[in-house]
């Protein structure tokens, strides 16, 4: 999908770059021989920038072993090494969106409160409409106050076509209307907001599996992309917001949003060691163009380079 | 692998609880549990490890070393240096010696202060105060329509300028307003803003120079991880804010980062937000919140709730119904709405110790509390009183009248049938022990 110019993802992850590598090569140039103390300080960077206990210890144990078995003394190959460590983790592989599979795409968009769902549907709107496609936007939150306008204003700075319902109406019969207007229409893409909701709402989650099914009712593969997001703030429980949301939904794949601030977004490695969900797209800031492809190689070399 | 604090705790403590003594090296082994639990809990590494380090120093004397309970003090121990590090008694927001009041919130985008706002202005009228809300969010697209739609559900006026392209003539002439109108609790939205976007600092600095707020709330998502550390200092290095607001606090996030903000910045957290709803909005409880975290249980918060809820003459007459086994369905749909009364379910099962863990996976569905609820008010008086009269037919009435099945009717029943088989055999219980009770207290004498 996005194969434009990486310039803003760049420039995310530029701050998260400055700011591993700066401690990084600061912590291993302190250092002349491999022992504890260089592994607790690589431990408290992996931990600060949200990795996790479980997932650091991981690495941790990864690399020394490596560093054991090659016999290594010299400190300053432990960079390459964990860099390698981490990408081990992540895994290989493209995450691109392949749209030229089916029409129309359907993309259902889920998270907690405030992870930027609704932003991030517009940017892939914008983003899609630039590259030519015809796009029908969902307005599925129906709960939360004004979120149906919020979604409206985005759909008009992207040129999208919005299907839209009154404040509290059910949404999966928006989310209904909306794939059936777009096989109305010959439209290519369907993106399906939905209401933040809380993963431990029991009932809640029951309603994001009826709109997954009404929408299923109309168009049997849909959705053909589900995706989480999540905030680059969020802590551990990053990881017991994917596998709840994964439970109900099967979730198909993350959207790292609010990667322009300090915030490093560690606990991706995480769900992707834990729970084998790849990052697909990744948000760097409020505008139409900020949002990217995720490239795990880029992420690890951006965290290292 | 993700288990709460307080699971975590609950273990680790379980293993000291079984050992005699308390050693140097087992206090070492139980402590880097704790560490690791508090780590996993979005603790922020650095105040993790200055809070073992306390812990530590305390728990390795003497006077622990002769204790027959050695697991016991070092509970003790952790659980009095959480609630010093989270803060003492609960203070509430300052009020202005000269009214209005002004409240300003700010904070990260997405962290929930929209609706913060909301739930204040609902919170403080309860109070006897004449709220007054000021949309300051020009940013994000429908933020301000966000605060009207919120202010028109409560019916407490927002302040707004179509088009204005400056939040600190938005604020000024809000105030101004809120000053005409004789409003005495101002309370003023800002744009969410990350805390190194040098303009939108800027501009949040420029609104608390010019209205000079009461009280400057930062708002943080209970959900945030070690970053919290970084956002609330950079935050407080700008405002110097007087309070912080936890939300989001209804989900099952430990919420470490309330450790960490209270390290990093001194201030106290003073509500916490615990729904969606507007009036999902508790005052903070250091006590509670560190027995919470410690597997306790917020005893507390709940007796507190049951004691303003929980109509105690009802409560005597039920407990007479019960021994006297004349308890009917009537009585039981009574009962029912007095829990319900006290809260969703979960929220109320979240203060109770254990009783997380143990209903770990059943689902409380309040639902299924609303259907059996119409179901029973679907009965006759007479049904209510006398269930064996209820037959095939009235059961069918009781379901359609209900909107239920004939198969929950039935289920219904029968839990019913079982809950009085088992009140018969505690009246019974009762009664002996009360007999027993009589009979050792005249041999006593």
């Amino acid at each position: 999908m996005f194969k434009k110019a990486f310039e803003k993802l760049k420039a995310g992850l530029s701050k998260t770059r400055k700011n591993f590598l700066g401690k990084l090569g600061d912590l291993i140039r302190g250092h002349t021989t491999i022992d504890d103390d260089l592994m607790e300080e690589i431990e408290e960077l992996l931990i600060s920038a949200d990795v996790g206990v479980h997932a650091t210890m991981t690495i941790i144990d990864r690399l020394q072993n490596r560093i054991k078995i090659d016999k290594i003394k010299d400190p300053s190959l432990v960079e390459g090494l964990l860099k390698a460590e981490i990408a081990a983790l992540m895994g290989e592989g493209s995450y691109e969106l392949d749209l030229s599979a089916v029409k129309p795409y359907v993309i259902m968009v889920v998270g907690v409160n405030g992870v930027g769902k609704t932003t991030t549907i517009g940017k892939i709107a914008a983003r899609l409409k630039q590259e030519g496609k015809h796009v029908i936007l969902a307005a599925g939150d129906t709960f939360r106050a004004a979120a149906i306008d919020q979604l409206e204003i985005w759909a008009d700075r992207a040129g999208a076509q919005i299907v839209r319902s009154q404040p509290e109406a059910d949404p999966a019969a928006v989310a209904f209307d909306a794939v059936d207007a777009a096989l109305a229409r010959n439209a290519d893409v369907v993106l399906i907001d939905t209401a933040g909701r809380l993963h431990t709402k029991v009932n809640l989650m029951k309603e994001l599996e009826k709109i997954k099914r009404v929408v299923q009712k109309r168009l049997p593969a849909a959705p053909h992309e589900i995706l989480l997001v999540l905030d680059a703030t969020t802590g551990q429980n990053a990881i017991q917001q994917a596998k709840l949301f994964n439970q109900v939904v099967d979730i198909s794949g993350l959207v790292l949003t609010k990667l322009d601030g300090t915030a490093k977004g560690g606990i991706v490695i995480a769900i992707k060691d834990e729970l084998n969900i790849p990052v697909k797209l990744i948000g760097v800031g409020e505008q139409v163009e900020d949002i990217q492809d995720f490239d795990p190689h880029d992420f690890v070399e951006a965290l290292f380079a | 692998m993700f288990e709460d604090l307080s699971n975590k705790l609950e273990s680790v403590f379980k293993q000291l609880r079984g050992q005699g003594k308390l050693t140097e090296k087992n206090i070492k082994d139980g402590l880097r549990d704790v560490r690791r639990a508090l780590l996993e809990s979005d603790v922020n590494y650095k105040v993790a490890k200055d809070f073992i380090k306390r812990v530590e120093e305390r728990a390795v004397g003497e006077e622990v070393l002769r204790s027959l309970k050695p697991g016991e003090y070092v509970v003790r121990y952790v659980h009095e240096e959480l609630i010093n590090l989270l803060g003492g008694k609960f203070q509430d927001i300052q009020v202005a010696p000269q009214p209005p009041t002004i409240v300003m919130v700010c904070g990260l985008q997405g962290s929930g202060k929209t609706t913060l706002c909301g739930k204040f202005a609902r919170y403080f009228r309860k109070k006897g105060k004449h709220p007054f809300l000021i949309a300051g969010d020009i940013y994000r697209p429908a933020a301000i329509h966000q605060l009207q739609v919120i202010g028109k559900q409560l019916d407490i006026p927002v302040f707004s300028i179509e088009g204005e392209k400056d939040a600190v003539t938005i604020c000024r002439k809000g105030l101004a307003e809120a000053k005409r109108l004789g409003h005495d609790f101002v309370i003023i939205d800002t744009a969410g803003r990350l805390q190194i976007d040098e303009a939108m600092m800027a501009e949040v600095e420029r609104i608390k120079h010019e209205i000079q707020p009461t009280e400057i709330v930062f708002v943080a998502d209970a959900m945030i991880g070690q970053e919290a550390v970084n956002v609330a200092k950079a935050f407080h290095d700008r405002l110097a804010f007087d309070s912080v607001a936890l939300t989001k606090m209804d989900g099952d996030a430990r919420g470490g980062a309330a450790l960490s903000i209270r390290a990093v910045t001194g201030k106290p957290i003073k509500y916490i937000g615990v729904g969606e709803k507007m009036d999902a909005l508790e005052p903070f409880n250091p006590e509670g919140m560190a027995s919470r975290i410690l597997g306790m249980g917020d005893v507390l918060a709940l007796i507190d709730k049951v004691q303003s809820e929980v109509d105690l003459e009802k409560a005597k007459k039920m407990e007479e119904k019960i021994l006297k086994q004349t308890f009917t369905l009537e009585d039981f749909l009574e009962q029912l709405q007095e829990i319900r009364k006290l809260g969703p379910l979960d929220q109320l099962l979240k203060m109770v110790p254990g009783a997380d863990k143990m209903m770990k996976g059943a689902s409380m569905d309040e639902r299924e509390l609303s259907r059996v609820e119409a179901i029973i008010r679907s009965m006759t008086p007479q049904e209510r009183r006398h269930p064996r009269i209820i037959k095939g037919s009235r059961r069918k009435r009781i379901a359609k009248g209900s909107g239920t099945t004939v198969r929950e009717v039935n289920r219904l029943l029968e839990d019913f049938r079982q809950m009085q088989k088992m009140m018969k055999k505690m009246g019974a219980m009762q009664r002996k022990g009360k007999a027993l009770g009589k009979m050792m207290n005249m041999k006593i004498r």
